[in-house]
């Protein structure tokens, strides 16, 4: 399918899980690589929010946090209206590889329905647009 | 995945590869609903070829019909199907590979560059697409 539900990237990084850990989740980490200034609370349901200099926010909400194997988020569909509630979900896989560590990040949900795909759906088929929607809004619905 | 959401964006994209299309739908953006004949003193083609393009563009769902004064048939943009298309879009720029290589440029302490380089770059292709 063309249509790109997620973006999946691995990469061996030469430092520790550990080290991996504190850059991805502590606010002097994602200030160092992601955004230009970051806050985080690190804990399921947690906020976060990162700030580019040129005008940009993203707010990010920690959905997992399993020290130092999984950090995940949901953050907006970039491009879409602000009150879009559609997110995608961004996970962070830590695993020891030698002396470093093997970092992936896959980032699912791009393919969501939008609302009135879902309304036209439902109306069209009762067994409902639930089961044909990605793992996000699966995993969205069990939080 | 659904199936549909790809052939919702692949109508977004054949609507806006027509020069025409996108004018028609640039000018609906800008200056909210309109009739063919309003699309037609806008714009430099006939009102027929607006109406053959109208037609198309309410067909793929990028354009509703709706009754307008003296009971013309007046044209709005339906925003729906441009939202699924950056859905693809958001997608084909997101910058995993730029932001991993900024965090492996940070782990291994290479990111010890002056303040202004790091400004510069924000957001400008070297780091992380912003969300």
């Amino acid at each position: 399918m063309a249509f790109p539900d997620r973006i999946v990237r691995t990469v061996e990084v030469a430092h520790p899980p550990a080290k991996v850990w504190a850059a991805l989740t502590t606010a002097d980490g994602l200030s160092a690589w992601f955004g230009n200034e970051a806050t985080i609370d690190l804990r399921p349901g947690g906020s976060a929010r990162l700030t580019w200099t040129n005008g940009f926010t993203a707010e990010l909400r920690v959905e997992r946090v399993e020290e130092p194997m999984t950090f995940g988020f949901t953050w907006h569909i970039y491009g879409l209206p602000e009150d879009d509630p559609r997110r995608t979900y961004v996970e962070f896989t830590l695993e020891p590889a030698g002396a470093g560590t093997r970092l992936k990040v896959v980032e699912s949900g791009f393919a969501q329905l939008p609302e009135d795909a879902h309304r036209k759906a439902y109306d069209g088929n009762t067994d409902g647009w639930a089961s044909e929607l990605g793992e996000l809004v699966a995993y969205l619905d069990a939080a | 995945m659904p199936p549909e959401i790809e052939a919702i964006a692949e109508q977004v994209f054949i609507a806006l590869a027509d020069p025409t299309r996108r004018a028609i739908l640039a000018s609906l953006a800008s200056g909210g609903p309109a009739t063919a004949t309003d699309l037609a003193g806008q714009l430099p083609i006939t009102r027929q070829a607006i109406a053959k393009h109208l037609a198309l563009l309410a067909e793929a769902g990028l354009v509703t019909a709706e009754a307008g004064e003296r009971r013309r048939v007046r044209y709005r943009l339906r925003s729906a199907p441009m939202q699924v298309a950056q859905q693809f879009l958001a997608a084909l720029a997101r910058d995993w590979d730029g932001a991993l290589g900024a965090l492996q440029d940070h782990l291994d302490q290479r990111a010890e560059r002056p303040v202004t380089t790091k400004l510069g770059n924000a957001g400008a292709g070297g780091g992380p697409s912003p969300p």
